[in-house]
C-alpha cells in the first residue's frame, strides 16, 4: 500500500462551514444506544475516517446520515443549514451518496442498467443522458468503466467503483464509505485510494469507515472513534502528521478499546517478520507428520460453481490433526465451492471428499456435522444467520431436533437458553440480550454468534471461509486464537482466506487457489509469501485481479 | 475456550440498559402489532359505512343488523358453524405461508375433499358404525387434498418451479375433475340436477349438546390448538420458519429442505381436505356441481392480518364469520347484494397493503408478512438501496 499517497497537501484550502455536520446524534435501539450524543463534521475535500471495535455504532451513525435510520434526537447540517433528511433518495438529491458495505448491484444487468436503476422514477429512461452522465463522473474519478459491461463481470474493485459513481449520481458533496476495503485486492486498494485523491480535489467531502488502522492512517486527514456509541476522540491532520505512526496507532487503539488494552502486539498493528516466520517454521514441524492419517482428504474432487462464482477441479489435499491448512487466493476462484463441498452443501461431481478414512460424498450437510465437521461460511448474512430469530435460536441452528435442546420433538426453552448464555459470554457476543433478533447484531457480533454456534460441542475438522473480515482488530485477534487453540486440542483447520498475512501468521502449509484449480503448496517460511504471490500472478488473469 | 476472558475483564462491560426501557420498547412492539392488526378492520367498517351513506342506507341501522344476526339470540351458534371450515383453511394456509410457499390450490383441494366425502359417505355409513366411518371420511378427504397437492410440490421441491403457478393450474384441473365426479360416479341417479347423494341427517356430525353447532367445530378448534404448538414449539415448526425466511440458511444448517417442501404441501393439502370433510358432514350433507365456496380467498387476509399466528387467527375468523353470518340477512334488510360483504373483506385487504406500505418506510409495527413472503411479493419491483 502506498502508504501517504494521499497526505501532504491536500488540507482543505477554504475552511468554510463543514460539507456536513452530524450535531448531537443519537440513537436508541432496544437494549443498545447505538448512538450517544455525536458529534461529527466533514469539511469539503476531507478525508474523515470512522473508527470503532464491531458494534460501537459506525454504522448507525452513517445510515442516519444516508437516511436508512432517523435519529432519536439531533440535527444534520449541510453547508450549516439544517437539512431534513427522511429518505434514501433525500439524501441523494441533497448529494449524499453511500456505498455500504455490501454490494447493492445486480450482477446479471449491465453497468449502465445498473446506474439507471436509482433512476427507477421515471417510466422512460433516458440511455442517452445516462450515458453521459456515467462518463462524466468516470472521468471526475479518473477510472475507466465499460458502461455495456455485465457488472457481475468486473472484479470487485471495478464493481465497487460503479458502486461509488452510482452514490455520486446525483451530486457529490459527500461520499460515505462503509468497510470499503474489507473485500478488496491490494490493487484494488490501490485504486480506490487514486479515486479518492481525485474526489478530493473535487472538494467532495469522505467518510471513510475501516478496521485497517494503516489503511485509515494512510487515507485520512481527520480520524473520530467511536467507543459504545459515543465520539470519544479524535486527531486533527496536524495531530497525524506530527506524530509517528506508531504513537498514532497508539493512541487510536487506547481509545477505541479503552486503555487496559494490550492490543500493541497484534501483527497488524507491526508486521514482524521474524515472529511470523517462527510461528511458521512452528506449524511446520507439525505439519511434517506425514505418517499420521488425514482427518480430511480431498481426492481430485470436482465441483461445479453457482451463477458467476466458479466451481473447483480436480481439487486434491491433506489435512491432519493439529494442522491449519492455509487456502490462498484471490476472491471468486473458487473458494466458496470448496468451502462448500467440504461442508456438503454442494455435491462433488467427481472425486471423493474423505472425513477420517471414509467417503462422505452421499452424506449431507448434518450426517457430516455429526462426524465433528464444521464450516464458518462467510455469507454471513446471507446464510449463516436467520435474521429475525433471535439469537439463541441462531446459536442452535444447526441443533434443531437434538438432544437435550428438543426432546421428542419438543423445544426445551431452559436448556437452549442456558446454552445460549453461556455461550454469548464465552464468546462476548454484545447483544442486549439471547432474545434480541440476530438480524440486528453488528458484523462483527455475528462472526461471534457463527463462530461460537460451529465451535461448540465437539467441533474436529472445521473450515473457516474468510473468518476476519470486517472484524476489529481485538475479534480479529480473538479469533486467531481460537483457531490456534482449536488445532493445539487436535482438530484440524481448513483456512480459506484472501489475506496473506492472516495465512503466513497462521498456517503451516499454504495452497493456492485460482480459478477453481489448486495451482501450488508452499510450506510457511523464510519467502512464503513471495512464492504464493506468484504462484497467484501465474494464473494471473483471473476475474477478482485487478489490471 | 474462552475466546476473550480477559478483554472483558480489562473493558467494563456495556451499561446495562435501564430494565424499564427495554420493557417499554417490547411493550410498544406488542401495542404496535395489535394496532397494526386491527386498524385495516376498523378502517373498513368505516369506510363500508360511509359507502351505505352514499348509497343511502343506514350504517347504524346495518351494522346492528349485523350484528343482531350474527351474534344475537342463538345466531351466534350459526357464525361458529362457519367457523368450523374456516378455522381449518386458515391454518393449512398458515402451514405454507410460514414456509414461504403458496398453495393457491386450495378451491381444488377442498372440493375434491368435499366430493369424496359425500361420494363415500353413503354407503360407508351403510357398512360401518358411524365413529369409524366418520374417522375413514375425514382421511380420504384429507388424502384427497393432500394428493392434489404432490405435483406442485414435487416440482417446487426438485426443480425450483414457481408453486404459483403451478397449484393455480392444479386447482384448475381439480374444480373439473370434482365437477366430472359429481355429475358422473358420484351423482344422484334419483333427481335430475347435477348433485351428489346426501348424507342421511342421522348421519351428519352430531351437534354440542345444547346447542346446534356440530361437533366439527371443536375439532376444527382443536386441531388449529394442536397445529399452533406443532408450530412454535417443536423442531417442525422451527425447520419451517427457517425455511420460510431465509432458505439458504436452511440448506446452510442442513435442514432436509426437499422433504420440508413436500411435508409442509401435503399438511396444507391434508387440513384443507379435512376443512371440507367437516363442512359437509357438519353441514351440507351434499354438493351440487358448479358450488364452489372458495373458502382460502375469504380467509387470506384474516391469515396475514393474524401475523401466521394460529392464535391470533381464531377471533379474526370468528369475525368474518360474524360479519358474513348476519351480514346475510343484514344486507337483505337494507335491500343490497350480499356482495357487499365481499367489499368489505376487499376493503380489510386494501387497507392492509396500505399499511403495510407505510409500515415499510416508518416503523409501524411488524410487517403482516414474514420476510420471505414479502420478498417473493417485492421481486417484480426490485429496489436498489438495501440496509446496509
Ligand atoms: N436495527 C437495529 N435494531 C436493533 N439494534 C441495532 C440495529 N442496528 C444496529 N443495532 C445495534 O446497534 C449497535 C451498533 O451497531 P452498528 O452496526 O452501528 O455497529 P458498527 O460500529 O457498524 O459495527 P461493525 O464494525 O461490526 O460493523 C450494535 O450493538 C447493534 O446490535
Ligand atoms: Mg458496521
Amino acid at each position: 500500500m502506498a502508504d501517504g499517497a494521499l497526505g501532504a497537501g491536500m488540507s482543505p484550502t477554504d475552511p468554510g462551514a463543514p460539507a456536513v455536520e452530524l450535531v448531537g446524534i443519537s440513537k436508541q435501539f432496544p437494549g443498545v444506544l447505538a448512538n450517544d450524543d455525536v458529534h461529527l463534521a466533514v469539511r469539503r475535500g476531507e478525508v474523515h475516517c470512522l473508527l470503532g471495535e464491531n458494534g460501537a455504532g459506525k454504522s448507525t451513525l452513517i445510515s442516519i446520515l444516508s437516511g436508512m435510520q432517523r435519529p432519536d434526537s439531533g440535527t444534520i447540517l449541510i453547508d450549516g443549514e439544517p437539512a431534513r433528511i427522511r429518505s434514501p433518495r433525500d439524501a441523494l438529491k441533497m448529494g449524499i451518496g453511500t456505498v455500504y458495505q455490501h454490494s447493492t448491484l445486480i450482477p446479471a444487468l449491465s453497468v449502465l442498467e445498473n446506474l439507471m436503476l436509482g433512476e427507477s422514477r421515471r417510466i422512460v429512461l433516458d440511455r442517452g443522458r445516462a450515458r453521459a452522465r456515467m462518463a462524466e463522473i468516470a472521468k471526475m474519478l479518473g477510472v475507466e468503466v465499460d458502461p455495456d459491461a455485465r457488472t457481475g463481470d468486473l472484479a470487485l474493485g471495478r464493481q465497487q467503483q460503479v458502486e461509488i459513481i452510482s452514490a455520486l449520481w446525483k451530486g457529490s458533496r459527500v461520499l460515505v464509505l462503509d468497510e470499503p476495503t474489507s473485500m478488496l485486492t491490494p490493487q484494488g486498494v490501490e485504486e480506490l485510494e487514486k479515486v479518492l485523491v481525485q474526489l478530493k480535489q473535487q472538494g467532495t467531502a469522505i467518510i471513510f469507515i475501516t478496521h485497517k488502522l494503516h489503511e485509515a492512517l494512510a487515507v485520512s486527514d481527520r480520524i473520530t472513534i467511536l467507543r459504545r456509541g459515543r465520539a470519544i476522540g479524535e486527531l486533527s491532520s496536524e495531530e497525524i502528521r506530527s506524530s509517528t505512526p506508531e504513537q498514532n496507532r497508539a493512541t487510536i487503539v487506547r481509545l477505541m478499546f479503552g486503555d487496559a488494552t494490550d492490543i500493541g502486539d497484534a501483527p497488524e498493528l507491526q508486521t514482524r517478520i521474524e515472529d511470523v516466520e517462527d510461528l511458521g517454521a512452528r506449524r511446520l514441524t507439525i505439519a511434517a507428520g506425514d505418517e499420521e492419517e488425514p482427518i480430511l482428504e480431498l481426492k481430485s474432487v470436482s465441483a461445479p460453481g453457482d451463477g458467476l462464482e466458479p466451481g473447483i477441479v480436480d481439487v486434491s489435499m491433506k489435512v491432519r490433526a493439529g494442522q491449519i491448512l492455509g487456502v490462498a487466493g484471490i476472491d471468486g476462484n473458487g473458494q466458496r465451492a470448496l468451502a462448500e463441498t467440504i461442508a456438503g452443501q454442494r455435491r462433488a461431481r467427481t472425486g471423493s471428499v474423505e472425513l477420517f478414512g471414509t467417503p462422505v460424498n452421499r452424506l449431507g450437510v448434518s450426517a457430516r456435522q455429526k462426524l465433528g465437521l464444521r464450516y464458518v461460511t462467510d455469507d454471513r448474512l446471507g446464510e449463516g444467520i436467520v435474521r429475525n430469530l433471535s439469537v439463541s435460536i441462531n446459536l442452535l441452528l444447526k441443533r434443531i431436533g437434538e438432544q437435550p435442546f428438543w426432546r421428542r420433538g419438543r423445544i426445551d426453552a431452559r436448556k437452549v437458553n442456558a446454552a445460549a448464555l453461556e455461550l454469548v459470554a464465552e464468546y462476548d457476543i454484545r447483544t442486549p440480550g439471547i432474545a434480541t433478533r440476530a438480524g440486528t447484531l453488528s458484523g462483527g457480533n455475528i462472526q461471534k454468534l457463527l463462530l461460537a454456534r460451529e465451535l461448540s460441542l465437539g467441533p474436529k475438522v472445521v473450515v473457516f471461509n474468510k473468518p476476519t473480515y470486517g472484524l476489529d482488530l481485538r475479534t480479529t485477534e480473538n479469533v486467531r486464537e481460537v483457531i490456534r487453540r482449536l488445532t493445539a486440542e487436535g482438530a484440524g483447520a481448513v483456512l480459506i482466506s484472501t489475506d496473506l498475512d492472516e495465512l503466513l501468521e497462521l498456517a503451516g502449509e499454504i495452497v493456492v487457489l485460482s480459478r477453481g484449480r489448486l495451482v501450488g503448496t508452499v510450506q510457511n517460511g523464510r519467502d512464503a509469501a513471495e512464492r504464493i504471490g506468484a504462484l497467484m500472478i501465474g494464473d494471473g488473469d483471473s476475474p477478482g485481479a485487478v489490471a | 475456550m474462552a475466546i476473550a476472558a480477559e478483554d472483558r475483564a480489562a473493558a467494563p462491560a456495556p451499561p446495562a440498559p435501564p430494565p424499564a426501557r427495554t420493557a417499554t420498547g417490547r411493550g410498544q412492539m406488542v401495542v404496535l402489532t395489535f394496532v397494526r392488526s386491527l386498524v385495516p378492520v376498523v378502517l373498513a367498517l368505516l369506510a363500508g359505512a360511509v359507502l351505505l351513506l352514499v348509497l343511502g342506507r343506514s350504517p347504524v341501522r346495518f351494522y346492528s343488523d349485523v350484528w343482531r344476526y350474527g351474534v344475537e339470540l342463538n345466531n351466534w351458534q350459526n357464525s361458529a358453524v362457519l367457523m368450523a371450515p374456516l378455522l381449518l383453511m386458515a391454518a393449512a394456509l398458515v402451514v405454507v405461508f410460514r414456509a414461504n410457499i403458496w398453495n393457491l390450490g386450495y378451491d381444488a383441494q377442498y372440493l375434491l375433499g368435499a366430493v369424496f366425502v359425500v361420494g363415500y359417505g353413503p354407503w360407508m355409513f351403510a357398512h360401518f358404525p358411524r365413529p369409524v366411518a366418520y374417522a375413514v371420511l375425514f382421511v380420504i378427504a384429507g388424502l384427497a387434498g393432500a394428493i392434489w397437492t404432490i405435483v406442485p410440490a414435487l416440482l417446487r421441491a426438485y426443480f425450483g418451479t414457481n408453486e404459483i403457478i403451478t397449484t393455480l393450474m392444479m386447482s384448475f384441473i381439480g374444480i373439473d375433475v370434482a365437477n366430472i365426479l359429481v355429475k358422473g360416479p358420484f351423482q344422484d341417479p334419483t333427481v335430475t340436477i347435477p348433485q351428489t347423494k346426501t348424507i342421511p341427517y342421522n348421519d351428519m356430525l352430531p351437534n354440542i349438546p345444547g346447542t346446534h353447532i356440530h361437533v366439527g367445530f371443536l375439532v376444527a378448534l382443536g386441531i388449529v390448538l394442536v397445529l399452533h404448538y406443532l408450530l412454535t414449539r417443536t423442531s417442525f415448526g422451527l425447520r419451517l420458519q427457517v425455511f420460510g425466511e431465509n432458505p439458504k440458511a436452511a440448506r446452510h444448517v442442513g435442514i432436509n429442505v426437499r422433504r420440508l417442501i413436500i411435508s409442509s404441501f401435503l399438511w396444507s393439502g391434508f387440513l384443507i381436505g379435512v376443512s371440507a370433510a367437516v363442512d359437509i358432514l357438519g353441514l351440507w350433507s351434499y354438493v351440487r356441481s358448479n358450488w364452489n365456496p372458495s373458502y382460502g380467498n375469504t380467509v387470506i387476509p384474516f391469515v396475514f392480518l393474524a401475523r401466521l399466528n394460529l392464535l391470533a387467527v381464531i377471533p379474526f375468523v370468528a369475525f368474518y364469520a360474524v360479519l358474513s353470518t348476519g351480514g346475510d340477512l343484514a344486507t337483505q334488510a337494507v335491500s343490497l347484494p350480499t356482495d357487499f360483504l365481499l367489499v368489505i373483506v376487499a376493503l380489510i385487504l386494501l387497507f392492509m397493503t396500505i399499511i403495510e406500505f407505510l409500515g415499510r418506510r416508518r416503523e409501524l409495527g411488524q410487517s403482516y408478512l414474514t420476510k420471505g413472503l414479502r420478498e417473493a411479493l417485492r421481486q417484480p419491483l426490485v429496489r436498489r438501496r438495501r440496509s446496509p
